[in-house]
C-alpha cells in the first residue's frame, strides 16, 4: 500500500494594525457603526486620491527583514480589477509583479520540539473589502439571498498578503506555521493577528503525493477556515479526502472547495463561469516607492528579538521544555521579564518555575500581569539567590513571593529585619527538635513500633515550631539521629 | 496586431457592456486601429530604456498615519442609489460561495 504525504502551501491576509486606512485617513478600528469610517477615497469617488500610509508601508518592511525576505529597492502598486460590490472602485490597489518583500523563510516549531522550515514566495500590500451581509434569504448564505447590504468600513483597511511555497506537510505543520507567523507579526506590532475579528484569514492548497515523489499531485484550494482549529481540521479532512478518491481509482479534480465548520467536510465551491482575468496595471495614481539598502540596514538592526530566535535560546541554552518556553515566548512581555530575571540571579530554572508557577497563579488571581506587578525581577532574583545560597527554604521562598506581590520591597531587606533566614546552626535546630519529640510522645512510639512515615509529620512540626527558619534536611536527619539512637 | 486577435465580446464582458453584433463589428475594427497605432512603439529600439511603471518623476510620496474626519454617514448614504437602514443595499452578490 502506497504512503501518501501531503503537500500545503498557505495565503494568508493579515490587517496591519494602523491609526488609519492604506490610502485615506479614516479611522481603522474593528467595529464600529456600520459606513462611519468612510470618505470619498475609500468609497472610490471619482477624482479622490488615494496616498499611502507611512506606517503600514514600514510593517511590511519589518516584518519582511524580520522573515529573510528580500526589500527590493523598487516597488510599486497595481490595479486588480473585478466587480464585487463590496469593493466600492471596482478595482483594488493590490501590487502583482513588484511587491514590497521577496522570499523569506518562516521556522516554527511543532509540540514536540522540532524545528521547522516554510519558504515564502512574497508578502504584498493590498486594501482590504468592505463587508457584506447576505439579506433576503433565511440561512444567511449567498444562493437565497435576494439582495446584499454593504458597510465599507474595512474597505481600504491595509492588508498584507503572505504566499508561501508549498514546503508544509500536514495538518499539524500549517497550524504551527501560521502560529509562528501570528508570533512575529504580534511581537513587531504590525498586526494584533485576531482570527474572530478577521484580522488574519487563510486558504490552503493541498495535494497529496506518494512519499518520496517529486512532483505535485492535483491540488485544490480550501477556503472559509475561521480558526486555526478549522484549518487543522479542514486540512485534514482534505487530505483523507484526496487520498479515498486516489486509492479507489480516482483522480482529484482541480477547483476551489469551502470548508464546512458544522458538518466537518469541504465541499466544492461553484466556481464562476470564466476564469478570472484581473488586467493588472500600475495605479496611476499612485507613484512607486524605492528604498535604499542603507535604510534596510537600520531597520533590520533595531528588530528585537524575534519568537523563534527566543524560543530556540530557551530550549537549547537554558533547557526549558517545549511547552513552557511556548508559553514564554507567546506572551513577549512576560519573556521580556523572564529574561530579567534571569540577568539578575542566572538561575532560568529557577526563573521559569517562578514565573510560570506562583508569579502567573498570582497574576491569575488579581488580574494584574506579572510584568505590571509590585515583584520586580531584581526582588524575584533575590529569593532565588537566597534559596540558592540556602538561606531561605522554598517554604519562605514562596512566602516571600507572595509578600513582594503585595508590596514592592527587598525580600532581602525583610528576611533580615524579621530573621527569617533558615536556621542550618545545628544547636538551634537540635533545639526545635528536642521541643518537638517532647510534644509528640505518641508519634514518638509509633515510630519506635515500626511506622516510619510519621516522619513527615515531625519535620513538619519542626518547622511549624521553627516559624519556618528550620533547614527541613537538617531537622530530619536530627529527628532520625535521635529515634533511631533511643 | 489586428482585430482578429481582439476577442471584442470578451472584453466588453469583462467591462460589463453589452453590444450588438454590429457594434462587436464596428468596436474589433476601432480597437484594431487603436492597437495598430500604439504597436508602432515596438519599432523603437528600447534596449536601454530602463522599464517604468510611472511618467512621473516623483517617488515615496506617502502620508504619516494620521486619523483625519470621515464623512457623515447620511451625506454618504444619500449618494447611494439604493440604502437600507445603515447600508448600502446592493445586488444581490453573484453565488460564488455556494
Ligand atoms: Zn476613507
Amino acid at each position: 500500500m502506497t504512503a501518501w504525504e501531503a503537500v500545503i502551501g498557505i495565503e494568508c491576509h493579515v490587517e496591519l494594525r494602523t491609526a488609519s486606512k492604506m490610502f485615506c485617513g479614516c479611522q481603522n478600528e474593528f467595529g464600529g457603526e456600520p459606513n462611519t469610517k468612510v470618505c470619498p477615497v475609500c468609497l472610490g469617488m471619482p477624482g479622490a486620491l488615494p496616498v499611502p500610509n507611512m506606517r503600514a508601508i514600514d510593517h511590511m518592511i519589518r516584518a519582511g527583514i524580520a522573515l529573510g525576505s528580500e526589500i527590493p529597492a523598487f516597488s510599486k502598486f497595481d490595479r486588480k480589477n473585478y466587480f464585487y460590490p463590496d469593493m466600492p472602485k471596482d478595482y483594488q490597489i493590490s501590487q502583482y509583479d513588484m511587491p514590497l518583500t521577496q522570499g523569506g523563510v518562516v521556522r516554527y516549531w511543532l509540540e514536540d520540539g522540532t524545528m521547522k522550515e516554510c519558504r515564502l514566495t512574497r508578502i504584498h500590500l493590498e486594501e482590504d473589502t468592505g463587508k457584506s451581509t447576505h439579506a433576503g434569504s433565511t440561512d444567511g448564505r449567498i444562493a437565497g439571498s435576494a439582495y446584499s447590504l454593504v458597510d465599507f468600513n474595512r474597505a481600504g483597511v491595509p492588508l498584507m498578503e503572505c504566499v508561501s511555497e508549498p514546503d508544509i506537510r500536514s495538518a499539524e505543520e500549517a497550524v504551527a506555521y501560521l502560529e509562528a507567523l501570528k508570533r512575529t507579526f504580534v511581537q513587531l506590532g504590525v498586526s494584533d493577528v485576531k482570527m474572530e475579528e478577521g484580522s488574519l484569514r487563510c486558504d490552503a492548497n493541498v495535494s497529496i503525493r506518494p512519499i518520496g515523489a517529486s512532483e505535485y499531485g492535483t491540488k485544490t484550494e480550501i477556503k472559509n477556515m475561521n480558526s486555526f482549529r478549522s484549518v487543522y481540521r479542514a486540512i485534514e479532512s482534505e487530505i483523507e479526502r484526496q487520498i479515498a478518491i486516489v486509492e479507489s481509482g480516482g483522480r482529484v479534480t482541480q477547483e476551489t472547495r469551502g470548508w464546512d465548520e458544522a458538518r466537518g467536510v469541504t465541499h466544492p465551491m461553484r466556481s464562476k463561469e470564466q476564469a478570472h482575468d484581473y488586467r493588472y496595471f500600475p495605479d496611476p495614481d499612485l507613484v512607486p516607492m524605492e528604498f535604499n539598502a542603507a535604510t534596510m540596514e537600520i531597520l533590520r538592526s533595531t528588530l528585537p528579538e524575534l519568537p523563534t530566535a527566543r524560543f530556540e535560546r530557551y530550549t537549547k541554552q537554558f533547557g526549558i521544555n517545549v511547552k513552557q518556553a511556548t508559553q514564554l515566548v507567546d506572551n513577549a512581555q512576560l519573556a521580556d521579564y523572564f529574561d530579567q530575571c534571569v540577568a539578575a540571579c542566572g538561575n532560568a530554572h529557577q526563573c521559569v518555575n517562578f514565573v510560570l508557577g506562583d508569579l502567573s497563579r498570582l497574576s491569575n488571581e488579581s488580574g494584574t500581569p506579572v510584568y505590571y506587578s509590585n515583584a520586580r525581577p531584581e526582588y524575584v532574583a533575590e529569593v532565588i539567590d537566597m534559596l540558592e545560597k540556602k538561606i531561605i527554604n522554598s517554604k519562605i521562598a514562596k512566602e516571600l513571593i507572595e509578600r513582594i506581590w503585595e508590596a514592592a520591597g527587598s525580600p532581602r531587606a525583610i528576611v533580615e529585619r524579621e530573621g527569617l533566614s533558615q536556621t542550618s546552626d545545628p544547636g538551634a535546630v537540635e533545639g526545635f527538635v528536642n521541643d518537638v519529640l517532647a510534644a509528640n510522645e505518641k508519634v514518638v512510639a509509633e515510630y519506635k513500633a515500626g511506622k516510619t512515615n510519621v516522619m513527615g509529620f515531625l519535620v513538619g512540626q519542626v518547622m511549624k515550631t521553627s516559624r519556618g527558619k528550620a533547614d527541613p534536611a537538617l531537622a530530619g536527619e536530627l529527628l532520625r539521629k535521635k529515634l533511631d539512637a533511643s | 496586431m489586428s482585430s482578429e486577435t481582439i476577442d471584442v465580446r470578451y472584453v466588453a464582458q469583462l467591462a460589463r457592456i453589452e453590444l450588438t453584433d454590429d457594434e462587436v463589428e464596428r468596436f474589433g475594427a476601432q480597437l484594431g486601429n487603436l492597437l495598430d497605432h500604439v504597436g508602432r512603439l515596438a519599432e523603437l529600439d528600447t534596449a536601454s530604456v530602463p522599464a517604468t511603471a510611472q511618467v512621473i518623476e516623483s517617488r515615496n510620496v506617502l502620508r504619516d498615519d494620521v486619523v483625519r474626519p470621515s464623512l457623515d454617514r447620511e451625506t454618504v448614504l444619500a449618494q447611494a442609489p439604493k440604502r437600507q437602514g445603515a447600508f448600502f443595499r446592493v445586488p444581490r452578490i453573484i453565488a460564488e460561495a455556494e
